[in-house]
């Protein structure tokens, strides 16, 4: 706890605003307590950590990253700094069994904390918005009262994109948007997310990467 | 020690700046009151944030000469940073964009120890001739041209030219019998320069009429730009004695120079954003736009002046 407290306060937070520099618009639309989940765009490494220094104070020890239990708890450094700094949860991506997956989720959302959740699945291609999956319906069904807020962001996967190691600062804009509750029908949920999503991109005109 | 360089001159014109802030914060309060009808919540936003730059700024350059090298190492970074971010970049060439960041800390090393020679010529020889050996060690032929130059481009104007405003605090005999200091030549520099920028827009909008570049910058008229260059003249004069060993003639000259350099250093970042298809250079300043925005001008004022003043007071 004290831990990641000093973590985010004197390394995370300063290198964010210092070395990467963010344009936020309307922070204040972002959730000032649980249980709420924040669905975002998915390009970086970067992601989680501008979205949990959004939060001040000590609603940081409140937010809950989603993240892969093959990627992240694959060995005993990088799953101690996962579940102890970031505070994730994890989820198998390929469960043996449906059934309990979303148990860890659910035990956070009781708990009032604010629990961030990537609906691309995996960081992809770089500044491009792969197909959203639809583990967020499935898992706001038995939770259905909990807000969905959308989150676009911009500029992370120019400074550090999947498979790069080169850390290159750019300027990163954060979008926030109007928070939304779950329906009772897939397809139209699906569609909703990605109309909200797509929104809030459509917010800023940006460089893409030139001829890929 | 800290604030050093604060003289009675500094003083007095650290007074007038806080006076012209008042005075502007006290219109801007009245045209809010009793011009109803119109909206002045970008003036306000513009107002607001002249005060805040105006504190960054003096506390930065005055408290001491090591603090005033980081802010301005920092803000070149922040202006290339922009820059970086508003332009295509192709993917391949990321590693020239670290390498180009990185020429930063090196320059400000060099005015550290005050080392003219390599401060001169680091970016526009030795930053020239290694970023090209990197694209070629990387091997993606595709837009070599197009990173090269924008890279370097954005180097030159942003690094090369803004990091000469703290070369002002290293010039050698810059504390001697003419009593200027580098402190006093970078606030004498950077207020002609914001002035100019204000008085420029102020004259355009009260006569303003005949337009001198209408497809770089359509606001820009001739009635502005005279009465912008006359203003700061004038503002010049006031100022010399106080800051700078400038004679009357030098004076004259530096006013002029800034006055119609400023407007070009300004229209020159407008093309560019015309180029890009954007407006503002970005949103860390309200009601200003982003930090290009802000030091257009200087990124001609200052390597201009630095070398007029420094060719006939200082060599």
């Amino acid at each position: 706890m004290i831990l990641r407290g000093l973590f985010f306060t004197f390394i995370i937070r300063p290198f964010i605003l210092i070395i990467l520099g963010l344009n936020v618009r309307r922070l204040e639309n972002l959730p000032k307590k649980g249980p709420a989940i924040i669905v975002a765009n998915h390009n970086s490494h970067l992601d989680t950590l501008v979205l949990m220094t959004l939060f001040r104070g000590k609603l940081i020890h409140q937010v809950r990253p989603i993240a892969a239990a093959d990627y992240f708890l694959k060995n005993r450094f990088i799953a101690w700094f996962a579940l102890h700094m970031m505070n994730i949860i994890p989820l198998e991506r390929k469960p043996k069994q449906k059934k309990g997956i979303f148990d860890g989720i659910y035990h956070a959302l009781d708990n009032n904390h604010i629990v961030i959740l990537f609906p691309e699945g995996s960081r992809g291609e770089p500044e491009k918005v792969a197909r959203l999956k639809s583990g967020i319906y499935y898992l706001l069904k038995e939770r259905p009262d909990v807000p969905v807020f959308p989150v676009f962001m911009h500029g992370l996967g120019k400074s550090l994109p999947k498979g790069e190691r080169t850390f290159v600062p750019f300027f990163c804009d954060v979008f926030v948007g109007e928070p939304f509750l779950w329906e009772d029908n897939r397809k139209q949920f699906m569609k909703t997310v990605e109309e909200k999503m797509n929104k809030l991109a459509a917010e800023g005109s940006f460089p893409q990467w030139d001829s890929d | 020690m800290a604030f050093e360089a604060i003289s009675r001159e500094i003083l007095i014109v650290l007074i007038g700046i806080l006076a012209l802030l008042i005075v502007s914060s006290i219109i801007a309060f009245l045209l809010t009151k009793f011009n109803r009808e119109k909206d002045f919540s970008e003036v306000n936003a513009r107002i607001k944030s002249w005060w805040v730059m105006a504190a960054v700024f003096t506390m930065a350059i005055l408290i001491n000469h090591n603090v005033s090298l980081i802010f301005l190492a920092f803000l070149c970074f922040l202006a290339f940073k922009e820059y970086l971010s508003l332009i295509p970049t192709n993917r391949a060439h990321r590693k020239i964009l670290f390498w180009a960041y990185l020429s930063i800390p090196i320059q400000f090393f060099w005015i550290y120890i005050g080392w003219y020679g390599m401060f001169i010529i680091f970016i526009p020889v030795y930053m020239f001739l290694f970023l090209p050996i990197q694209m070629i060690l990387i091997g993606e032929n595709k837009g070599f041209l197009r990173t090269m130059g924008s890279v370097h481009w954005g180097l030159m104007i942003m690094v090369f030219g803004l990091s000469h405003l703290a070369y002002l605090l290293v010039l050698p005999g810059i504390t001697g019998e003419n009593g200027a200091t580098g402190a006093g030549l970078i606030l004498y520099i950077v207020i002609l320069t914001q002035c100019n920028d204000v008085a420029q827009f102020i004259w355009g909008k009260l006569l303003g009429k005949h337009k001198v570049i209408p497809r770089v910058s359509p606001n820009k008229t001739w009635e502005g730009l005279i009465g912008g260059i006359i203003t700061t003249v004038g503002l010049a004069l006031l100022l010399a004695p106080l800051l700078t060993p400038l004679t009357l003639k030098g004076t004259l000259f530096t006013g002029f120079l800034i006055g119609l350099t400023g407007f070009i250093g300004d229209v020159n970042i407008s093309s560019l954003k015309r180029d890009l298809g954007i407006k503002d250079t970005g949103q860390t300043i309200p009601g200003h736009g982003g930090i290009l925005d802000r030091v257009d001008s200087l990124t001609y004022t200052a390597p201009l002046f630095f070398h007029f003043i420094r060719y006939f007071y200082f060599t």
